[in-house]
């Protein structure tokens, strides 16, 4: 499977994102600037975490009214994955490619910690390497993944199965409605997560849980 | 909008440029005229403490800051050091004390910005950030919203910018209620026939503007930076810069983009005094006249006068002098990035510092007298007065499980996890060991076992009962904390806050503090080789503690075999390594004395720098050899506190032998120096006092054993993890949700 990882300014973890991907595909993934005029074919599309544009209207706002989002999106609906991390997933909820907005912690303040995951959905291209109700190792590092939807929209993510992950253990660093971690789109095609799987994939890390999610997708035939 | 260049100069207004009066004096000496409006505010911004080091320079040349792996000394944006494999770690520590305690947010964040700037400006890329912090005491009204605010602009700028912060230090005490300290750390990697100076060359190249355009903010920010509070402070507020750290990450890629062109030849940051000291510090270093034209400057507002142009301290700039044919390849990098980039001015043969302002010249300057020629002065110093040594009759006595459980509650002892979570640790994905062990670690990218260690220290209780004993210490105890990890501490970066220097007695703290760590870093050939010194951290004539804050440096060939603090597993043997005969009892200016009974009595514990460096290296290589599985240096709170934490951070307990007849209190609470705890598996024991220990020459007792989930030190109550646990984590959640005073 071939994959583009996208690069807004202000982004900071497309360099683990790469990383992650290498080392897990044994191929580098396609790197692209917002302003490329070509999107290369790829099966996978990634947005990595940081602060696109500072987050200075609100986090993943601008980025998600640039040109390129709107490729992004035409490639979603055409099936093409597309995995949003931490200010990725807030890019994606802000450009209406997932439901439910992030809002700032709920404590108010950056929060950078390792949490526990239980995997709510393992029958998808992104979680088939874990099984369902898995509990997995997983660090977050941010200041607005408080995920909120209103009741309408949270009983259809939760009833059909778009949630792809939750805090467990009473780990939930940010107040998370549900402890939703990550959602998937209504096709399963886009996922969204706030925690980093990028930043546990080998020893060095301390633990290699982060890394199914990546060598699943990877080994998709395209 | 009307600007008039040429005010009388009066007695006055020299004085609130912070220029002396003998200072002035010798302005009109050198320049043969009065100076105009904006000259004035050239030399107030060249001359004052922060930027001419006038009251230092004596002393910081004194120490060692040379050595075999070293590229770069002080004299530079930072210091750089060899690692080997054709690379480099770029590295310096910088205060923001006065502008974080006006405000709080934004004077630490433009701290941690102004340091990354620093290091890229070298062209490495920043791989890690440390910060020392020092608040007033807890119960004191402003404490809690300064470190609120100190913490939040700290990972609010690091944490967009996008680099980890692996280590640092955060401390009260009633001694800095009027004047906090925030020493920001930053390191970077880069190739070592890729680094980048400040030093212009040729005469007629074009020095060129870059990154975020020029406003009001930060006019005068070094000049207030030099001079005392008073009652006045909150006036100061508009001499705080204003920090975008989306600018800041923007102009890093750019700038290491630009240099990768060939098109640099030189580049200085614009930080303290801004555009004035980074075109002077260009030309003085390369021998050349430096002509500024202002009209091409971007602004961020209209009507800004040459006076404020060239005093601002708005952030994220960067000035060049480039290769000309390459200047279209170097827009097109800015344009990608959309940043400013403006020629602003060029290079001349007359060594003067030239500024024009509407066709007018406002400024014309001897350009080395301003830069590398500025005043110096030798301080008059006296000696600091010695504490008496504490009466062994005179030891204040605790139950020794409570006592143990109080100081790890206690602001001095307590997790500061409140404060590391709120920074990004990880990002990058190479930290191999996070805040809360003795040193943070990382990765070197690119190299399959290389990795880099982090430590700042310093113990100002100490360096204010003997500041010279305090210097000797706070590199001592770097050495050491890098020693634990299985580092080879290869260089240092200092830190100094004092009070006022123009004082004897607190010149003679820094007099005395230098001359500690000199001597220190020679005998453990750890050179310094970047620093700041920030003084005048006085309110209403109240100094702060003399505060030598040291940045260290590691290099570890192997990460898979280093040490951490953690006990790695039951039942292995726990070894006291490098104390004296008598395990170690040294309660003089100890926490002990300090947290529970309010005592700063005695002298600080002394540092004997041949036993440090022999303790060090046996560790070191016990650690390789892979006989050490756990290691941690004792400091504060000594034996008790170190081998609770141990405990907690595994989740093991231990039980710890008592020596016959002593009182344990000194003996469990002492802070002897040179100390480290160590365990090994029971059967590398034998081994080890067979093989290994009688050709040591270290003393190094098996004190006692890991396993079960208490800690029982000697005849005491054991104390379970979980009872330590809730003291140690408690203090400053609860703290800062003032539900404690």
């Amino acid at each position: 499977m071939k994959a583009a990882v996208v690069v807004f300014p202000g982004l900071n973890r497309d360099r683990d994102m790469i990383a992650a991907l290498t080392k897990i595909g044994g191929e580098a993934p396609a790197v692209v600037w917002h302003k490329d005029a070509e999107f290369p074919k790829v099966d996978l599309i990634v947005i990595p975490g940081g602060f696109s544009y500072g987050d200075y209207l609100r986090a993943g706002a601008i980025a998600a009214r640039s040109p390129l989002m709107e490729t992004i999106r035409a490639r979603a609906a055409q099936g093409v994955r597309v995995l949003g991390v931490c200010n990725g997933f807030q890019i994606l909820t802000e450009a209406q490619l997932l439901p439910g907005v992030l809002m700032r912690n709920a404590s108010l303040r950056f929060v950078c910690r390792e949490v526990k995951l239980k995997v709510e959905n393992a029958a998808t291209d992104f979680t088939r390497g874990y099984s369902a109700g898995q509990i997995i190792r997983c660090p977050v590092a941010h200041h607005d993944g408080n995920y909120f939807a209103d009741a309408e929209t949270l009983a259809r993510v939760e009833g059909n199965g778009q949630v792809a992950f939750r805090y467990a253990e009473g780990t939930n660093p940010n107040g998370s409605i549900n402890d939703i971690a990550g959602v998937f789109s209504a096709d399963r095609n886009v996922l969204g997560l706030m925690p980093h799987p990028e930043n546990l994939i080998e020893a060095a890390h301390g633990g290699t849980d982060g890394r199914a999610l990546f060598s699943a997708l990877l080994q998709l035939a395209a | 909008m009307s600007f008039n260049n040429h005010v009388v100069i009066t007695p006055q207004l020299v004085a609130d440029h912070g220029l002396k009066l003998d200072e002035y004096q010798k302005i009109l000496k050198l320049i043969g005229r009065a100076p105009t409006y904006t000259e004035l505010g050239i030399f107030s911004a060249m001359w004052n403490e922060h930027c001419s080091y006038k009251s230092s320079k004596k002393w910081l040349r004194t120490l060692p800051t040379t050595g075999q792996l070293v590229i770069q000394g002080p004299g530079e944006n930072a210091g750089v050091v060899d690692i080997g494999d054709g690379q480099a770690v770029v590295f310096k520590m910088e205060s923001h004390n006065h502008p974080s305690y006006i405000e709080p947010y934004q004077g630490a964040a433009t701290g941690v910005g102004g340091i990354l700037r620093d290091v890229f400006t070298m062209g490495a890329r920043p791989v890690a950030v440390m910060n020392a912090l020092r608040f007033g005491a807890p119960e004191h009204e402003k404490t809690r919203h300064l470190v609120s605010g100190v913490v939040a602009g700290i990972g609010g700028y690091g944490n967009s910018f996008g680099v980890p912060t692996v280590g640092g230090e955060v401390e009260f005490d009633a001694r800095y209620n009027g004047n906090i300290l925030v020493n920001a750390f930053a390191a970077g990697l880069a190739d070592t026939d890729k680094i980048f100076y400040s030093k212009a060359r040729g005469v007629g190249q074009p020095v060129v503007y870059l990154g975020a355009k020029t406003g009001r903010d930060g006019v005068g920010g070094a000049t207030m930076a030099s001079a005392e509070f008073g009652d006045e402070i909150e006036e100061k507020r508009p001499t705080v810069q204003v920090g975008d750290p989306f600018t800041e990450k923007r102009l890093l890629e750019a700038c290491l983009e630009l240099m990768a062109t060939g098109a640099v030849i030189a580049i200085q940051d614009m930080g303290a005094a801004g555009l004035t000291s980074s075109s002077v510090e260009m030309g003085a270093k390369g021998d050349l006249g430096i002509e500024l034209d202002l009209d091409q400057v971007p602004t961020r507002e209209d009507g800004m006068t040459p006076y404020e142009m060239m005093l601002s301290e708005s952030q994220e700039r960067m000035l060049m002098v480039l290769h000309p044919e390459k200047e279209a390849e170097a827009r097109a990098v800015f344009d990608k990035w959309e940043l400013d980039f403006a020629t602003v001015g060029r290079t001349t043969d007359d060594l003067r510092f030239r500024v024009l302002w509407k066709g007018e010249e406002v400024a014309n300057l001897p350009i080395k007298d301003l830069g590398d020629q500025a005043p110096e002065y030798d301080r008059p110093w006296s000696v600091p007065g010695m504490p008496r040594p504490l009466d062994p009759d005179d030891i204040p006595q605790m139950d020794l499980a409570d006592a143990l459980l109080r100081l790890l509650a206690s602001p001095a002892l307590s997790s500061r996890r409140w404060v590391y979570e709120q920074y990004d640790t990880l990002i990058q994905g190479n930290t191999v060991q996070r805040p809360g062990g003795d040193a943070g670690v990382i990765r070197v990218e690119g190299h399959a076992t290389k990795a880099l260690a982090f430590s700042s220290d310093v113990t100002p209780r100490y360096c204010e009962a003997d500041p010279y004993e305090g210097g000797k210490q706070a590199v001592a105890e770097c050495w050491r904390n890098l020693t634990a990890t299985g580092a080879d501490p290869i260089a240092a970066t200092d830190n100094l806050n004092f009070g006022n220097p123009e004082r004897p007695e607190i010149m003679g703290q820094l007099v005395h503090a230098i001359k500690g760590i000199g001597e220190a870093c020679r005998a453990l050939h750890f050179p310094i080789v970047s620093g700041n010194v920030s003084l005048y951290n006085e309110t209403n004539g109240r100094g702060i503690m003399p505060t030598p804050t040291i940045g260290g440096v590691g290099l570890i060939p192997d990460w898979s075999k280093m040490a951490r603090a953690a006990f790695a597993a039951e039942g292995e043997a726990i070894l006291l390594f490098g104390a004296p005969d008598w395990w170690g009892t040294h309660l003089g200016q100890s926490v002990y004395l300090a947290q529970l009974f309010g005592r700063r009595d005695g002298t600080p514990p002394p540092v004997d720098l041949d036993h440090e460096r022999k303790v060090g290296d046996l560790v070191r290589i016990l650690i390789r050899d892979g006989v050490a599985t756990a290691v941690h240096d004792l400091s504060d709170g000594g034996l008790a506190v170190g081998l609770a934490e141990m405990a907690m951070a595994s989740g093991i307990g231990a039980t710890i032998n008592q020596l016959d007849g002593g009182d344990p209190i000194p003996l469990f609470f002492g802070e002897d120096q040179g100390r480290y705890l160590v365990t090994m598996q029971r059967d590398a024991l034998e081994t080890f006092y067979d093989e290994v220990y009688p050709y040591a020459g270290v003393f190094a007792p098996w004190i006692g054993n890991t396993g079960g989930t208490t800690l029982t030190l000697g005849e005491a109550r054991p104390v379970p993890l979980t009872e330590l646990r809730a003291a140690y984590e408690g203090w400053f959640p609860e703290y800062m949700k003032g539900e404690i005073s």
